[in-house]
C-alpha cells in the first residue's frame, strides 16, 4: 500500500533502448506530493519515453519506478485509477460529442467528479453538445485535460500540452493547471516552452541525450546563469571573448554560430560598453537583443542549442 | 457500478460513431440489399463443366444412370426421392429424374443450369430409346415457393452479411482507434481491457435488427421468399453468427497497425469462406478431402442454420450442433484477440 509521505513519482536507474537508438540512459527522479514538476528538453531528448514508463505504457529495459508508493508490476489497476494522463498527440473520437467523450471517460473510474462539474473545471461548459471534430485546438487540449481529470486523480501528467496552441489558449490551459494544484494535486510537465515552466513548475529538470543535465527551481537554475539579463548580438568584425567578458557587468560570455551571448547583472552598464568597444573596431551589429535570462539560456549554457532547434 | 458503466459508455461510443458514419448505412443495409437483387434477377449462378443431375431410385434407375453417364456433361447419381429433392432445392442438382411409368424430369426454369439439364437430359433418353419421341417425358418445373435458387440463396447472403460486416465494421474501427492512439489513451485509464472487445461485440448487436430485417423484408416483398421457420429462431441463430464474426474481426486486427494490412487479413479470412461455405452455390461441389475443412468453418455452420430454420422451416433444436460450433469459435477468437491483442 502507498504510504502517505512515500512520493508521488520516484524512479532510479531507468533505462531504455529502441534498437541502437539509447532513448533513456540512467535517469532518476523525485517528485513530491503536491509540487508541479517541468520535464524539459528539445524534441527527440527522451521526455516522451521517460513520461511513457512512469506511466506504465512503456516497460524500462532497467531502473525502478514508485508512483505514490506503488509499482506497476503490482498494482496496475490502483495506480491506473489514481493517475489523469493527457498523452501527446492523441486523437479523440471526432464524431462524439464534448459531454459524450467525458461520460466515455468517467465510466472507468470509481469515483470522481460529475460531467458538468469537468465541464465547468475546463471551460466548455456552453461547448458540451459539440463535436469534438468541431472544437477549436485550445478547446481540443482541454478537453483532453478534462478527460484526464474524469478520475479525481492524484497525479496528472501532461505531455506538451501547449504545443500548437495561441496565447490565449495557452493562459486557458496553465489556469486548469493552477487550479488542480491548488486542490493539491502533483502535475508532472514535460514541455520546450520555458514560460510555461517558468510559470507553473515548481522544479525543473532539463533533459538532453536520455539524461537530466540539471535539477532545480527555475530561479536557482537562472541563477546558475550568474546574471539575470542577457544581450544576444551578432557582431560584424572579430571580438575576442576575454574583451567581451572584462565589460562591466558581464559574468559569462557564450557564442552559437555567429552568435554572441553575454549574460550579466547590470544591463545599463553593459550595454553601452559593448557599443562602444564594437564602435572603436569600427564593427557593425547585423542584430542586437536582450531579454531576461530564461531557462533557454540555462539549456543554452549547458549544450551550445537552444531548447527550440529540437 | 463503474464496471458496467465502462461497457454501456465503450459500446455507445461505437454505436454513435457507426451510426454518425454515412457510408455505413451503404454498407450494411443497401449494399447486401443490392446483391441479393443482383444475383436474384440475373442468378448467375456458376455452372460448373458437369452439369449434376439425379436420379430417383426406381427399378428404371440403373439403365437411366448408365445412359445419362455416357454423356460427360452430365454428373450423374442415385438418390431417394427424399435425397433427391432436398439436393434439387439446394441446388446441388440440376435436375432429377423420377417417374414410374413415364418419364418425368423436375428442374427449376429460372436456372439456366436446369434448362440446360432438361435438354441433354431428354435428348439422351429420348435418343436411347430410338425412334422419334417414342418416350413420354413429362416435364415438371420447380416454382414452388421455398424450393427455388432464390429461396436457397438469401439465407446464405445473410449468413455472408453476418461474416463481412462482422469483420470490416470492427477491423476498421479497431485498427483506426489504435493508428490515432486513442487505444492507447484508454488503456492510460483504468478501464477493463475486456470490457473495451465485449463492446465491440454489443454494438454489433444494435445494428443487427434493422440489418437483418432489410434483407429478410427484401427477399419477402421481390422475390416472394418466405421464412419457413420462427422468426425467434432466426434471430437466435443471427444473434450467435453475428457475436462469432466479431470474435473474428477483433483476432483480424488484433496485432495490425495500419488500416491496409487490416483489410488483407479480413480477405484472407472471408475470401475461402465465401467459396467454400455455400453462400452462393452448394459446398457439396467440393471433393470429399475437403469436406471435414469445410463443415468446420464457422460461416458454414451459420449458414446450414439459417437453411434450416429459413428454408426448411426447422426448430432451434435441429441447428443446436452448428450453434455449438458458432459459440467455440466465437469464445475461442475473443480468448485470443484479448490475448494478442496491441494496444499501442
Amino acid at each position: 500500500m502507498n504510504a502517505p509521505d512515500s512520493p508521488a513519482i520516484l524512479c532510479r536507474g531507468l533505462r531504455k533502448s529502441y534498437g541502437s537508438t539509447h532513448a533513456v540512459r540512467g535517469l532518476d527522479l523525485e517528485i513530491r506530493r503536491g509540487e508541479c514538476f517541468g520535464l524539459l528538453g528539445p524534441n527527440g531528448a527522451g521526455k516522451t519515453t521517460t513520461v511513457e514508463i512512469l506511466e506504465g505504457l512503456t516497460t524500462p529495459d532497467e531502473g525502478t519506478v514508485e508512483i505514490l508508493g506503488m509499482r506497476w508490476d503490482r498494482d496496475e489497476m490502483r495506480i491506473r485509477s489514481r493517475l489523469g494522463i493527457q498523452l501527446q498527440e492523441v486523437r479523440l473520437t471526432e464524431k462524439q460529442r464534448v459531454e459524450e467523450t467525458l461520460r466515455l471517460f468517467r465510466s472507468f473510474y470509481r469515483e470522481g467528479p460529475t460531467v458538468g462539474e469537468l465541464l465547468e473545471k475546463v471551460q466548455l461548459t456552453d461547448r458540451r453538445r459539440a463535436y469534438v471534430r468541431d472544437l477549436s485546438g485550445g478547446q481540443r487540449q482541454r478537453l483532453s485535460v478534462a478527460c484526464a481529470l474524469a478520475g479525481d486523480p492524484d497525479i496528472l501528467f501532461l505531455d506538451e500540452p501547449t504545443t500548437g496552441l495561441d496565447p490565449q489558449s495557452r493562459r486557458a490551459l496553465w489556469e486548469v493547471c493552477e487550479r488542480f494544484l491548488e486542490g493539491g494535486g502533483t502535475i508532472l510537465l514535460t514541455t520546450h516552452f520555458m514560460d510555461e515552466a517558468e510559470r507553473l513548475a515548481d522544479r525543473v529538470a532539463i533533459m538532453d541525450h536520455g539524461q537530466i543535465l540539471v535539477e532545480g527551481t527555475p530561479l536557482e537554475l537562472i541563477g546558475t546563469l550568474g546574471g539575470a539579463h542577457v544581450i544576444e548580438f551578432e557582431p560584424s568584425v572579430e571580438v575576442a571573448f576575454p574583451e567581451l567578458a572584462r565589460l562591466p557587468g558581464v559574468r559569462t560570455v557564450r557564442e552559437r554560430g555567429s552568435l554572441r551571448f553575454l549574460s550579466t547583472d547590470r544591463l545599463h552598464r553593459t550595454l553601452p560598453a559593448l557599443v562602444g568597444l564594437l564602435a572603436a573596431r569600427e564593427g557593425e551589429l547585423s542584430s542586437l537583443t536582450t531579454h531576461r535570462a530564461t531557462l533557454d539560456d540555462v539549456f543554452l549554457a549547458r549544450t551550445g542549442r537552444q531548447l527550440r532547434d529540437g | 457500478m463503474a464496471n458496467l458503466a465502462s461497457l454501456r459508455e465503450l459500446t455507445l461510443t461505437r454505436v454513435r460513431v457507426m451510426l454518425r458514419e454515412p457510408e455505413m448505412v451503404f454498407w450494411v443495409f443497401v449494399f447486401p440489399a443490392l446483391l441479393a437483387l443482383g444475383l436474384g434477377i440475373a442468378f448467375t449462378n456458376p455452372a460448373p463443366d458437369e452439369i449434376p443431375v439425379a436420379i430417383e431410385r426406381n427399378s428404371r434407375a440403373a439403365a437411366w444412370a448408365g445412359l445419362l453417364d455416357e454423356r460427360l456433361e452430365l454428373d450423374v447419381r442415385v438418390l431417394t426421392p427424399v435425397e433427391a429433392e432436398l439436393a434439387l432445392r439446394r441446388g446441388e442438382v440440376a435436375l432429377v429424374v423420377a417417374g414410374s411409368p413415364g418419364v418425368v424430369l423436375r428442374f427449376d426454369p429460372t436456372r439456366p443450369e436446369g434448362r440446360n439439364a432438361r435438354l441433354v437430359v431428354e435428348g439422351a433418353l429420348q435418343e436411347a430409346a430410338g425412334a422419334p419421341r417414342p418416350l413420354a417425358t413429362r416435364v415438371e418445373e420447380v416454382r414452388q415457393q421455398g424450393r427455388r435458387y432464390i429461396d436457397w440463396l438469401i439465407p446464405g447472403l445473410i449468413g455472408f452479411n453476418l461474416m463481412s460486416t462482422g469483420l470490416w465494421a470492427v477491423g476498421f474501427f479497431v485498427t483506426k482507434s489504435r493508428q490515432t492512439l486513442q487505444l492507447k489513451r484508454l488503456v492510460s485509464t483504468p478501464m477493463r481491457r475486456s470490457h473495451y472487445l465485449l463492446s465491440q461485440i454489443l454494438a454489433r448487436f444494435v445494428f443487427l435488427p434493422a440489418e437483418i430485417l432489410v434483407l429478410v423484408l427484401f427477399a419477402w416483398l421481390i422475390f416472394d421468399v418466405q421464412v419457413a421457420g420462427s422468426l425467434a429462431a432466426l434471430a437466435v441463430v443471427t444473434l450467435v453468427g453475428a457475436a462469432c464474426f466479431t470474435g473474428f474481426g477483433l483476432l483480424a486486427s488484433s496485432r495490425v497497425r495500419s488500416t491496409e494490412a487490416v483489410s488483407g487479413i479480413i480477405n484472407v479470412i472471408s475470401m475461402p469462406m465465401i467459396i467454400l461455405s455455400g453462400v452462393f452455390f452448394s459446398p457439396a461441389r467440393f471433393p470429399d478431402g475437403l469436406q471435414p475443412l469445410i463443415a468446420v468453418l464457422p460461416l458454414t455452420a451459420l449458414n446450414d442454420a439459417l437453411r434450416a430454420i429459413y428454408n426448411d422451416g426447422l426448430p432451434l433444436t435441429a441447428v443446436a450442433g452448428e450453434l455449438g460450433l458458432l459459440g467455440v469459435w466465437t469464445i475461442g477468437t475473443f480468448v485470443l484477440a484479448l490475448r494478442l491483442f496491441r494496444w499501442q
